[in-house]
């Protein structure tokens, strides 16, 4: 008997950041893994989809530092953010915290780490990040 | 079908880009289409033209949707139909698409197609935040990711793989500014040293000032109809004679290679077939340098160049007038402005004004092909034009 599984949504997703949980989907048809997590597969389309948990480490495939922030943002920046390859071989755009610029490199191995969640702001969603691995 | 022209271009308009105050984009517009109008005296707008279509990619920025009857009213088009298109940047290239779809479906005969976008009237973060929507919400916006951000994590990529530098996106900037302190409806008619566009601030590493486009106020348009009507309205018609357009997934972690556009090399190929002419047919290109990386990324998604040969075209000083292949000689996105929403049809403009022979100090020697590619957010959206000189 498998359980009943919760929805495979990015509300969902961010549900699972709020207990520190890094969480993509995979397809029971046809295996493919999915970050961010859809409903419905994109390759085969089957709606069977099972949350998997990540081991939320990686490396940097390339990244930037924000200078120039939206509105939102202005009073964090300088900050960067990367595209980082989860050992998994999916691939997913976060901030990295804990490093100075001049220390990030494309290679440079990161794990996931998460912001409480905000209850306010919009959405209150809490935000995943990366920092260096060691 | 390969040459044979689509539609034509009887005539063609652009309002000066730059910072507009105290006008609103539908004024621009009229602007824009007054240019168009003036130019082609046995045009009746209002008796010849059947349709509009309209590019804008923010509502945000006037607090103003329902463009097509905004712009509408305002040429006294009423009660003739007028259609909004929306892909970000290429907003105003997916107006012309279906404007151009439309014609030869035989819906219409002669259309109206253009773009408007105002945006000088918002502060920065603002205008950062409007832009930013055009990518992916819950994981790039999200995490703080702006459209500078995403130009420059595909530099990154790109810097790394093939060893360019910051000095050979600097190269781009200062040609885009040579052309725009001779383009007079330029946004910044000036030029830049490479010291200049080197020791600015950064905006998102390794990007910096000088290598992003300009926020700038702008409208253009272009009227289009079926070739065999052409020279009842001009003895200077321009043929579109090919188009491609694709896309990628919205977001750039998903996408396989960060130092090309899958979208952009799909839609040039598909334009290149449809026109039957080959990359060392196209005597001038507008491209769609929002980032100077983007330009040096489209001189190889285009065919210019290999992979990993951009950089040096450009530094060799290959896309001036008079070296092998003319690149923004209107000073481009850099210089000449980036309205987005009437930054496709401005790039058509351009072209338009070159085959006919009438860009002034920066005109290629008897060009007769000539080609756009307009980039929708990050690359997400592409569309590809190649126009030719009527005979």
């Amino acid at each position: 008997m498998s359980e009943q599984q919760p929805p495979a949504t990015i509300e969902q997703f961010y549900k699972f950041c709020a207990e520190k949980k890094f969480m993509a989907v995979r397809c029971k048809r046809c295996g493919t893994l999915h970050l961010p997590p859809k409903p419905i597969c994109r390759e085969c389309y089957s709606n069977e989809m099972e949350w998997v948990e990540l081991s939320g480490r990686g490396k940097i495939v390339t990244y930037t530092v924000i200078h120039v922030a939206p509105t939102q943002f202005v009073d964090m920046a300088p900050y960067a953010v990367a595209i980082v390859e989860l050992d998994e071989g999916v691939k997913i755009t976060g901030q990295v915290r804990d490093a100075k610029p001049e220390e990030l490199k494309i290679g440079m191995e990161v794990v996931v780490d998460f912001e409480e969640a905000q209850g306010e702001g919009w959405p209150p969603w809490p935000r995943y990040f990366f920092k260096p691995a060691k | 079908m390969s040459g044979k022209p689509l539609v034509a271009i009887v005539t063609a308009g652009l309002a000066k880009f730059g910072k507009r105050e105290g006008l609103y984009g539908r004024e621009l517009f009229q602007e824009a289409a007054k240019e168009a109008f003036d130019r082609c005296p046995n045009l009746d707008p209002k008796k010849d033209i059947e349709a509009t279509f309209v590019g804008m990619m923010a509502e945000g920025f006037e607090h103003q949707g329902h463009t097509g009857p905004t712009v509408n009213a305002w040429l006294g088009f009423a009660p003739k139909p007028a259609f909004r298109t929306e892909s970000a940047c290429a907003s105003s290239s997916a107006a012309l698409a279906f404007g151009m779809y439309a014609v030869m479906s035989g819906a219409y005969d002669v259309v109206l197609c253009g773009g408007i976008e105002k945006m000088t009237n918002r502060s920065t973060p603002e205008v950062t935040e409007f832009l930013a929507t055009a990518s992916d919400f819950p994981f790039e916006q999200w995490h703080g990711i702006t459209f500078p951000g995403l130009f420059a994590m595909m530099a990154t990529a790109y810097m790394h793989r093939y060893g360019a530098t910051e000095e050979h996106l600097a190269h781009v900037a200062v040609k885009n500014h040579y052309y725009g302190a001779r383009n007079p409806k330029a946004h910044m008619q000036i030029e830049v040293t490479l010291e200049k566009v080197l020791s600015s601030r950064y905006v998102a590493w390794p990007l910096k000032l000088f290598d992003c486009s300009l926020i700038t106020d702008g409208a253009s348009c272009v009227v289009i109809t079926r070739p065999e009507l052409a020279r009842k309205f001009t003895d200077t018609p321009v043929y579109i004679i090919g188009h491609g357009a694709a896309q990628d997934n919205i977001a750039l972690y998903d996408r396989d290679d960060l130092t090309t556009s899958r979208a952009a090399r799909e839609a040039a190929q598909k334009a290149y077939k449809m026109a039957g002419v080959e990359p060392k047919d196209i005597d001038v290109a507008e491209v769609h340098d929002c980032f100077t990386i983007a330009e040096i990324i489209a001189y190889e998604d285009l065919g210019f160049c290999g992979r990993g040969e951009g950089k040096d075209l450009v530094a060799e000083g290959q896309t001036y007038v008079g070296g092998k292949i003319p690149v923004n000689t209107s000073g481009g996105l850099k210089a000449k402005g980036h309205p987005v929403g009437a930054t496709g049809t401005g790039q058509i403009y351009d072209i338009y004004k070159q085959l006919i022979g009438e860009a002034g100090p920066r005109q290629v020697p008897g060009a007769e092909i000539g080609l756009t590619h307009n980039l929708g957010g990050s690359a997400a959206s592409a569309m590809v034009w190649i126009l030719k000189r009527g005979d």
